[in-house]
């Protein structure tokens, strides 16, 4: 397996597939089916200082080729995390990408300077694209200038790299990654989903009790693949590349764009097993290809 | 343990209008309780996405054949109908925490209460709990009488009352018009059904022991998405519980309904 090795800011991976946050909770119910060692690595569950019990239900709502969901951030909050989560993941040979999520900047501080400090945790993901949340989240991911500040207070206090994770929602997404880059960020993770919204066939009111949700699965595939072809042309840290990724051709393709690792997200609900099943199918990709090693790939879209 | 299989479909019919009984075969039967469901995938492609939970309705372990009934209202359920003897569906489960037969107490009575497409799980449970030698009373709500089902496979449990909304069967009314009238005596009670019949069992028997299967739309199944959560009524442990993994089954109370 050492064809799939990627070496990333903090992170020695195995392989380049790694479970995207907000999709794996913090890897209890994953473990109870398979070895989680067997993962590049894994996005944990977005964490704030303070326990948040997320939005009132329905949450989710199917879509065409896809889903929304409007979840809220909820998790057990900074404390529980360190104690619990992190702790029990301990038993698995894998790297831990901290997701950090927060309503202010000195939210986002006192979640990275802590939560670095954990020994799995290898790197953390700035949550700063949730669209489900009133305040914070995606507030702080479409303006430039808020996102590297953002940016430059977490490094100021992270033991471990920063990587930021990018909204799709805005009107010029090269821009906020040439700014979290210019603000210090050791890599990027894209994309969080497009904000969106389903309505009953019945009433033609909302079906998500939020309103609006965040869209992702294959749906939002070719979005994402666009935004990370166009961001890798533009800076020079790495991208976690993500959306809509079910199986391994659609890593390749990621990864093709420019990308130098993958995270899947909805897949893991449709067939909790997606992401050993894709490892696995990878080398065989890789042969079609004619390909010895997977970094070969990363970029080659544009070559 | 939780698995996926691809299980084998071995009959399927029409029992009501638009209700289903679906019959499958595999492994994974040999695992389940009454009261758990399972997460089906109706599709191979992306159309539907998400698999689909449905309640388990009768198992039997020496053929392997685990029966679900359920109600094929929307795209998914519709697609599920559509299988064909032969055909292999794929299905992660057993998933949740079902009912505790164990605490009924030997040589009492049991109260079963289910609302529609809520009535299936009580079936097997009828079964396990009369093995154990409880006496079960079924007492089952529907809104018309061509949507209801298992009169006869109930009947051979247990004193068995249907009640309907416009009084198409049985006599009219809600479950808890009919308990009102039957005045039951029971030792410890199940239900199953949509959530204002949860409610008024809660306020209806306030001091007997019960037991309340919930439904909520879901995503993973198994307890990673926070999608199908409740609230609870205690929030000094735990402000949400999720119904997919910490129930569907609750004990009466736990719930905020």
């Amino acid at each position: 397996m050492r064809r799939l090795t990627i070496q990333l800011p903090g992170l020695e991976l195995k392989n380049p597939i790694m479970p995207a946050s907000g999709c794996f909770g913090f890897g209890k119910e994953y473990g109870g089916l398979y070895d989680l060692s067997k993962l590049g690595a894994i996005m944990i569950k977005a964490t704030t200082v303070e326990t948040r019990l997320g939005n009132p239900t329905p949450r989710v709502a199917e879509t065409p080729a896809g889903m929304l969901n409007a979840i809220g951030l909820q998790n057990p909050g900074l404390e529980k995390v360190m104690a619990n989560e992190l702790p029990w993941l301990e038993r698995f040979d894998v790297p831990i990408i901290a997701n950090v999520a927060g309503t202010t900047t000195e939210d986002y501080v006192e979640v990275a300077k802590k939560i670095s400090t954990a020994p799995n945790v290898k790197a953390l993901e700035l949550n700063i694209s949730c669209p489900n949340v009133k305040h914070g989240g995606i507030t702080f991911g479409t303006d430039p200038v808020v996102a590297r500040e953002l940016v430059e207070a977490v490094k100021a206090v992270s033991t471990v790299p920063v990587y930021v994770k990018l909204s799709p929602n805005v009107t010029d997404i090269v821009e906020i990654a040439k700014a979290v880059e210019a603000g210090g960020a050791d890599g990027i993770t894209m994309i969080n989903t497009l904000i969106g919204m389903r309505l009953d066939e019945r009433t033609g009111k909302p079906v998500i009790a939020n309103g609006t949700g965040g869209l992702s699965g294959p749906a939002v595939k070719p979005v994402a693949i666009r935004m990370v072809y166009d961001v890798y042309k533009a800076v020079s840290i790495p991208i976690i590349g993500m959306g809509g990724v079910s199986c391994a051709q659609d890593v390749i393709d990621f990864m093709s764009a420019g990308a130098s690792a993958v995270a899947v997200g909805t897949a893991n609900f449709v067939d909790p097993f997606v992401c050993p099943n894709i490892i696995d199918a990878l080398p065989a990709k890789l042969e079609e290809l004619g390909v010895k090693h997977i970094k070969e790939i990363i970029g080659r879209s544009h070559r | 343990m939780i698995q996926q299989e691809r299980m084998i479909v071995v009959r399927q019919s029409e029992i009501a209008h638009h209700i289903f009984e679906l019959t499958l075969q595999g492994q994974i039967v040999q695992d389940m309780n009454p009261g758990q469901f399972v997460h089906i995938r109706v599709s191979e492609t992306f159309e539907p996405l998400l698999r689909r939970p449905i309640s388990i309705a009768n198992i039997d372990k020496e053929t392997g054949e685990v029966t679900l009934i359920y109600r094929a209202e929307g795209r998914g359920t519709k697609l599920l109908s559509q299988k064909q003897v032969g055909d292999e569906v794929d299905v992660l489960g057993p998933l949740g925490n079902g009912f505790s037969v164990e605490t009924a107490p030997e040589g009492g009575t049991a109260l079963l209460v289910g609302g529609g497409i809520g009535v299936p799980p009580l079936y097997e449970l009828a079964k396990q709990l009369n093995a154990r030698g409880i006496r079960t009373i079924q007492v089952f709500g529907f809104a018309t009488e061509e949507v209801t089902f298992y009169e006869e496979q109930f009947s051979t449990l247990g004193d068995t009352h249907f009640v309907t909304v416009d009084g198409t069967k049985g006599t009219k009314g809600f479950v808890t018009d009919l308990l009102e009238e039957l005045k039951p005596e029971f030792d410890v009670f199940y239900a199953c059904g949509p959530m204002p019949m949860l409610r008024a069992l809660e306020q209806f028997y306030p001091n007997k022991e019960g037991y309340l299967s919930f439904e909520e739309r879901m995503g993973c199944g198994i307890g990673a998405c926070f999608a199908c959560v409740c609230k609870t009524t205690d929030s000094t442990d735990k402000d949400y519980v999720k119904v997919c993994s910490d129930g569907p089954v609750f004990p009466k109370g736990v719930v905020q309904l």
